[in-house]
C-alpha cells in the first residue's frame, strides 16, 4: 500500500521534478569530481575570464578555468556539506527537542525556554556567530550552520513529542510562549516521525542556502575547494566580463534548494501531512439554468403567475382583507418559489427548492425543521446574505414593496441597512472581536444614516440601555469577550434597532444560549415586536420556542415547506412531520422513566433527496402515492399541508409512546381520511 | 470562554497583585526583552572566550613576536579574571564604549555610527515596501478568490509566489544586477549612491518577504471571511470596504503579524548577504570582514547591533499585536 502511494506522488507533477532535480544532482555529486574533476583545476592563462565560447560553454574565470566543469563539479561539495550540517541540525535539535519529556518538569521548561530564546534570531546570524567561534572555512561553516539550524528543528521535536506525551506538555509549551501556528500544527499531525522527516529535508533545503550565503561571503569553503557560494562570490567580481560566471552558480543552488523543498512537499503529501483538494467537475444546474444570484427569474403577472401568487399570502389576506387580492403595502417580505443551489462535487444541490414565504405588517412568523432543512438558508437568502457560492432564484422577492433583485446593491444597502435587522445563532461569533461593542452599533447609523460619531455612540448606549444591557454607557466601550453571551445576544438585538426595522429576521436566536437566558431574550423579542411594530421572522429547530412566540408556523423538511399553520391550529396538525415534531417535545406530563421520543431515521441529504414527498421515508403512512411530490394544499382555513395523507384530529399529547412515535401515530389521531 | 460579567467582578475584587491585564502583559513581555538582552550580551562577551586556542594568536598570524602578542592581550584586557572582564564589557557598553578595532584602530563606536545608517536606511525602505506591497496585494488576492471563484488567478499566484519566494535574496540580488545593471544598464551595479542605488537591494530584499507575506494575508483574509461576525457586518449592509478593511482585516492581522516578524527578523539578517552583493557599505560588510580579519571586537559589536535589531521587531511586533488583537493580550496575561 506504502508502495503504491510513493509511485502516485512520484506521478504528481511536484513528486516527478522533485525525484527528477533530486536524482540528477545525487549523479552529479558521485561522478562529476571524477570525470570532469582534473579538468576543472586546468588554468588556462589564454583564456582568463572569458565568455560562453565553443570550447567553454559558460566561459572562464579569472584563472582561465571553465565554469561550467567547475559548477558540476561543486555539485558534491555543495550538496555534501548541506547534507552534513543537516546532520548536525537534526542530530541536537532532536536531542534538544526530546529534554522537556525526558528531564523533570522545570528543567523541561528550561529547555523549552533557552529554545525559544535561540529561535527568536535568524538563523543565519547565529551561523555568523558560531562561524566567528569555530573559525573560517569548510568544517566551521558546517558546525556553524548545523548548530544555528538546531534550534528551530528542536522547537518542532518538542512540540511534536509534547503532542503525544500528554497535555501537561502542551500547556507548558504554551506558557513559554509556542506561538498558535505550532500549535495547530501539533494539533494536526498524528505523530512524530513523519512531521520530522518531512521538515529535515526542507532544512537540507535551507542548510544549502546558507551555505552557499557563507561561502559565498568568503567565510564557509575556502580555496583551494570550491562549492557554489564560492564560485558565485567569484564570478560576481566579474560579471560585466562573463555574468553566467556568476549566475550558473546561482541557478544550480536554487535548482537545489527547490529540489529538496519540493522532495518535503511530496513526503509530506504521500505520509498524509498535506491534503490535496480535489474538486469535481460541475455539470450544468439541473432543471435550473445556472444564473448570477442578481437575477431571478420573474414570473410575469398573468393568469399562471397570478395563480402561484394565490398562495399563503392570499390565504391569509383572504382572512384579513376579505378575499380581494394582496395589498402589497401589507406584506413586509414575499418570497416566491425561492431555490437555493450550491456547486458540489457531483453536480448542484438545492438545500432550499421552491420556498414560498410571505411575511405580514407586524406579524410573528416561525419557521422550524430539523438541522439541515434549509430554514436558515431560506432566512439568508431572503436577506441576501447567502455564502458567496450560492446561487439564490426566486420568482418574486420583495421586500417592502421593492423586487430586491432589481435593485443596485447600494441601493439595497440602504434599504436593508435601515429595514431589517439580523439576530444571528452564536453572540459568541458573531460579534467583532477587536472592535468596541459601542462601535459596532454605532457604524450602522453612521453608514446609513450619516449620524456624526457622537450622535452614532449615543443611539448606541441608548439602544444598548433599550435593551437591557447593564451600565450600558460603560459596556458600549468594551469588547466583545468582555460581554456574556446572553448580554451579547441583546446587544445583537439593540445593534438591530439602531435604525427602526420593519422586519426582524432572529436565526436560532437562543440555541447557543442557556434556558433562563433564552427565555430573557425571547421575550425583548417580544417586547421588540410590539413596542415597535416590526414583523419577526423566528427561526428555530425547536418547536415549543416558535410556539411560545409566534402567530403562524412555517414547518421546514428537506428544503421544502411542508405545513403552513396558525400557531392555534397546532393541536391539529395536519402533516406526520409536524406531528411528529409536537410528539417530541417533552411536557411536565412527559414520563421520564421512558425514552424521550423521537422521530426515526435522519433527514435525507440535500444531494439525495428521494422523489416525491422527502419525509415518506421515515412517514408511518407512506405508501406508493408518496413518490409523486405532494403540493402545498389547503387542509384547513389558512393552514396548508403538502402531504397526500394529512392527518386530523388532535395530535395525541405527548409523548408519544416510547421511541417510534411515528409508529404511533396512527393508532392515536384514528388513521388516514 | 464565559460569564465575563462575572469575571470582571471578580477580577476587580481580586486582592492586590493582579491589576490591569495590560500591565501585566508589559511587565512580562519587558521582562522577557531584559532577559532576551543579557543572554545576547553575555554570548557576545563570551563569543571571544569560545573560539578555541588562542584568538589574538590567531587573528595576529603565526609569524607575529610572542611580545606582540602578549601585547595586544594585555590591552584587551584578556589577562584578567573573566568576571573581571565581563564587569569592565558590561560597564563599556554603558558607557558607549565597545572596544578599539583590532584591524584600524579606531573606535567600534565609531565605525558602527558610520556604517550603520547605510543598513538601516536599506533595511528600513524594504521594510516599508514590505508592508506597502503585501498587505494590500494580499488583501486584493483573497477578495478576487473569495468562495473560490478565479481559480486560475489563486493557481497563478499561489505557484508564482512560492517560486519567487524560494529564491535567496541574494541569489534574486545577482539576477536584478545580472538584468538590469548588467544587460539594460538602467541602474548601478554596486555601491550606495542616489536613490536609484537602492531600487535593487530593496527589491532584492523585500521581494520573497512580500510575496509570503502576502500569501499570509491571502490565506488570513479567506478564513476570516467566512466568519461570522463577518456576516454580521454584510448584515448590517455597510459598503463591502468597510466589511473588508474594518471588519475583516484586522481580524485577519494576528497570524500575519506573528510570521511576518519572523521573516523581518530573517531580512535584517538578510541584509548582510545584499549589503555584499552589492558592495553596500553598512553592517553587512563590517560585519564579515571583521570576521574574516578575526576582528574580534568589532564582531563582537556587530553581532550586539544585529541581535538588538531582531529583538527590537519582534518587541514590536508583539507589542503591535497586543493593540490589534486585545485578547491575545488577556489571555497572556
Amino acid at each position: 500500500m506504502r508502495l503504491t502511494h510513493w509511485l502516485n506522488a512520484l506521478r504528481s507533477p511536484v513528486g516527478a521534478v522533485s525525484a527528477t532535480l533530486l536524482s540528477a544532482f545525487i549523479v552529479l555529486a558521485l561522478i562529476a569530481p571524477i570525470i570532469w574533476g582534473d579538468a576543472a583545476e586546468q588554468t588556462d592563462p589564454s583564456a582568463l575570464s572569458q565568455g560562453p565560447s565553443a570550447e567553454h560553454f559558460l566561459g572562464t574565470d579569472g584563472l582561465g578555468r571553465d565554469i561550467w566543469m567547475r559548477v558540476l563539479v561543486a555539485t558534491r561539495t555543495s550538496l555534501g556539506l548541506a547534507v552534513l550540517a543537516t546532520l548536525i541540525a537534526v542530530s541536537i535539535g532532536t536531542l534538544l527537542g526530546v529534554l522537556p519529556a525526558v528531564l523533570g518538569r522545570r528543567a523541561g521548561r528550561l529547555a523549552v525556554a533557552l529554545v525559544n530564546l535561540a529561535v527568536a534570531f535568524p538563523a543565519l546570524l547565529l551561523a555568523l556567530f558560531f562561524a566567528v567561534i569555530f573559525g573560517i572555512g569548510a568544517k566551521g561553516a558546517v558546525l556553524a550552520i548545523g548548530i544555528a539550524g538546531a534550534p528551530s528543528f528542536a522547537r518542532l521535536v518538542q512540540t511534536n513529542v509534547a503532542a503525544v506525551a500528554g497535555r501537561d506538555f502542551v500547556s507548558a509549551a504554551r506558557v513559554a510562549g509556542v506561538g498558535r501556528v505550532r500549535l495547530v500544527f501539533r494539533h494536526l499531525l498524528p505523530n512524530v516521525g513523519e512531521p520530522l522527516v518531512v521538515n529535515a529535508t526542507v532544512m537540507a533545503g535551507g542548510a544549502l542556502l546558507a551555505f552557499a550565503g557563507l561561502s559565498f561571503l568568503g567565510i564557509g569553503v575556502q580555496p583551494p575547494t570550491y562549492d557554489w557560494g564560492r564560485l558565485l562570490g567569484e564570478g560576481l567580481s566579474r560579471i560585466y566580463l562573463n555574468p553566467a560566471a556568476a549566475l550558473a552558480p546561482g541557478v544550480a543552488v536554487v535548482l537545489a534548494g527547490l529540489a529538496f523543498t519540493l522532495l518535503g512537499e511530496t513526503i509530506a503529501q504521500v505520509v498524509g501531512l498535506r491534503t490535496t483538494a480535489r474538486r469535481g467537475h460541475l455539470g450544468v444546474l439541473p432543471t435550473l439554468r445556472r444564473r448570477e444570484p442578481d437575477e431571478p427569474t420573474t414570473t410575469q403577472p398573468g393568469s399562471n403567475g397570478a395563480s402561484v401568487y394565490d398562495g399563503v399570502s392570499t390565504q391569509h389576506a383572504a382572512a384579513s382583507t376579505d378575499g380581494s387580492t394582496v395589498r402589497p403595502d401589507d406584506a413586509v417580505l414575499v418570497a416566491r418559489d425561492l431555490t437555493v443551489s450550491f456547486p458540489g462535487p457531483r453536480g448542484w444541490t438545492h438545500p432550499v427548492d421552491g420556498v414560498d414565504l410571505t411575511v405580514h405588517r407586524g406579524e410573528t412568523v416561525g419557521i422550524v425543521g430539523e438541522s439541515g432543512s434549509g430554514k436558515s438558508l431560506t432566512a439568508l437568502a431572503v436577506a441576501r446574505l447567502a455564502p458567496e457560492e450560492a446561487v439564490v432564484r426566486a420568482s418574486t422577492l420583495n421586500f417592502l414593496g421593492t423586487s430586491l433583485p432589481d435593485r443596485s446593491d447600494a441601493e439595497l444597502r440602504r434599504l436593508l441597512g435601515t429595514s431589517m435587522a439580523m439576530v444571528f445563532q452564536d453572540p459568541m461569533t458573531s460579534f467583532n472581536p477587536s472592535m468596541r461593542v459601542g462601535r459596532q452599533l454605532a457604524e450602522v447609523t453612521r453608514t446609513h444614516e450619516g449620524h456624526s460619531r457622537r450622535a452614532a455612540w449615543d443611539r448606541a448606549v441608548d439602544r444598548l440601555r433599550k435593551v437591557r444591557v447593564p451600565a450600558a454607557e460603560r459596556r458600549a466601550a468594551q469588547y466583545p469577550h468582555e460581554f456574556s453571551g446572553g448580554m451579547r445576544q441583546r446587544a445583537m438585538i439593540g445593534m438591530g434597532l439602531m435604525s427602526s426595522p420593519d422586519l426582524v429576521i432572529a436565526d436560532e436566536p437562543t440555541t447557543a444560549l442557556d434556558v433562563t437566558v433564552q427565555r430573557q431574550v425571547l421575550r425583548l423579542l417580544r417586547e421588540v415586536q410590539r413596542e415597535s411594530g416590526a414583523a419577526v421572522v423566528l427561526i428555530s429547530h425547536d418547536i415549543a420556542v416558535v410556539s411560545q412566540m409566534c402567530e403562524r408556523i412555517v414547518v421546514m423538511y428537506s428544503g421544502r415547506v411542508v405545513e403552513e399553520l396558525p400557531v392555534d391550529r397546532l393541536a391539529e396538525a395536519a402533516h406526520p412531520y409536524t406531528r411528529a415534531l409536537l410528539g417530541s417535545v417533552p411536557d411536565l406530563a412527559t414520563d421520564v422513566d421512558r425514552p424521550l421520543a423521537t422521530i426515526p431515521g435522519r433527514p435525507p441529504d440535500p444531494g439525495a433527496r428521494p422523489p416525491g414527498c422527502a419525509f415518506a421515508p421515515r412517514c408511518a403512512f407512506a405508501d406508493d402515492t408518496c413518490t409523486a411530490p405532494p403540493v402545498l394544499e389547503d387542509v384547513a382555513p389558512r393552514q396548508r399541508a403538502a402531504c397526500w395523507h394529512p392527518q386530523s384530529g388532535p395530535v395525541a399529547p405527548s409523548p408519544l409512546a416510547g421511541a417510534e412515535p411515528a409508529v404511533d401515530v396512527p393508532t392515536r389521531t384514528g388513521g388516514q381520511p | 470562554m464565559t460569564a465575563p460579567p462575572v469575571a470582571v467582578t471578580r477580577r476587580g475584587g481580586l486582592p492586590a497583585g493582579v491589576r490591569n491585564p495590560w500591565l501585566v502583559f508589559l511587565g512580562r513581555r519587558f521582562a522577557r526583552l531584559v532577559v532576551s538582552l543579557a543572554v545576547l550580551v553575555t554570548l557576545a562577551f563570551l563569543m571571544i572566550h569560545l573560539v578555541p586556542g588562542d584568538p589574538v594568536r590567531a587573528a595576529l598570524g603565526l609569524t607575529a613576536p610572542a611580545e606582540l602578542v602578549e601585547a595586544r592581550r594585555e590591552s584587551l584586557g584578556l589577562n584578567d579574571p573573566l568576571i573581571v572582564q565581563y564587569g569592565n564589557y558590561l560597564s563599556g557598553l554603558f558607557r558607549g564604549d565597545l572596544g578599539v578595532s583590532m584591524t584600524s584602530g579606531v573606535p567600534v563606536v565609531d565605525t558602527i555610527g558610520q556604517r550603520l545608517p547605510a543598513s538601516a536606511s536599506l533595511g528600513l525602505s524594504a521594510f516599508v515596501v514590505i508592508m506597502v506591497s503585501a498587505i494590500p496585494l494580499g488583501l486584493a488576492m483573497a477578495v478576487l478568490t473569495r468562495g473560490g471563484r478565479r481559480r486560475g488567478v489563486e493557481l497563478g499566484f499561489t505557484s508564482t509566489s512560492a517560486m519567487i519566494a524560494a529564491i535567496p535574496e541574494f541569489l534574486l540580488a545577482v539576477g536584478l544586477i545580472f538584468v538590469f545593471a548588467v544587460t539594460l544598464g538602467w541602474l548601478p551595479v554596486a555601491g550606495r549612491g542616489g536613490l536609484d542605488s537602492y531600487l535593487l537591494p530593496v527589491l532584492a530584499l523585500s521581494a520573497g518577504p512580500t510575496l509570503v507575506i502576502a500569501r499570509i494575508v491571502r490565506v488570513e483574509a479567506l478564513a476570516v471571511f467566512g466568519q461570522d461576525f463577518v456576516r454580521t457586518a454584510r448584515a448590517k449592509r455597510l459598503p463591502p470596504w468597510r466589511v473588508y478593511f474594518r471588519h475583516a482585516f484586522p481580524n485577519a492581522l494576528t497570524s500575519t503579524l506573528t510570521i511576518g516578524g519572523l521573516l523581518l527578523g530573517s531580512m535584517i539578517v538578510g541584509t548582510v548577504l545584499v549589503e555584499n552583493v552589492f558592495a553596500w557599505p553598512g553592517m553587512g560588510m563590517t560585519i564579515v570582514q571583521s570576521i574574516l580579519a578575526k576582528d574580534y571586537p568589532l564582531v563582537q559589536a556587530a553581532v550586539l547591533v544585529y541581535g538588538l535589531a531582531v529583538l527590537l521587531v519582534n518587541l514590536m511586533v508583539d507589542l503591535l499585536l497586543a493593540v490589534v488583537d486585545p485578547r491575545s493580550t488577556i489571555r497572556e496575561a
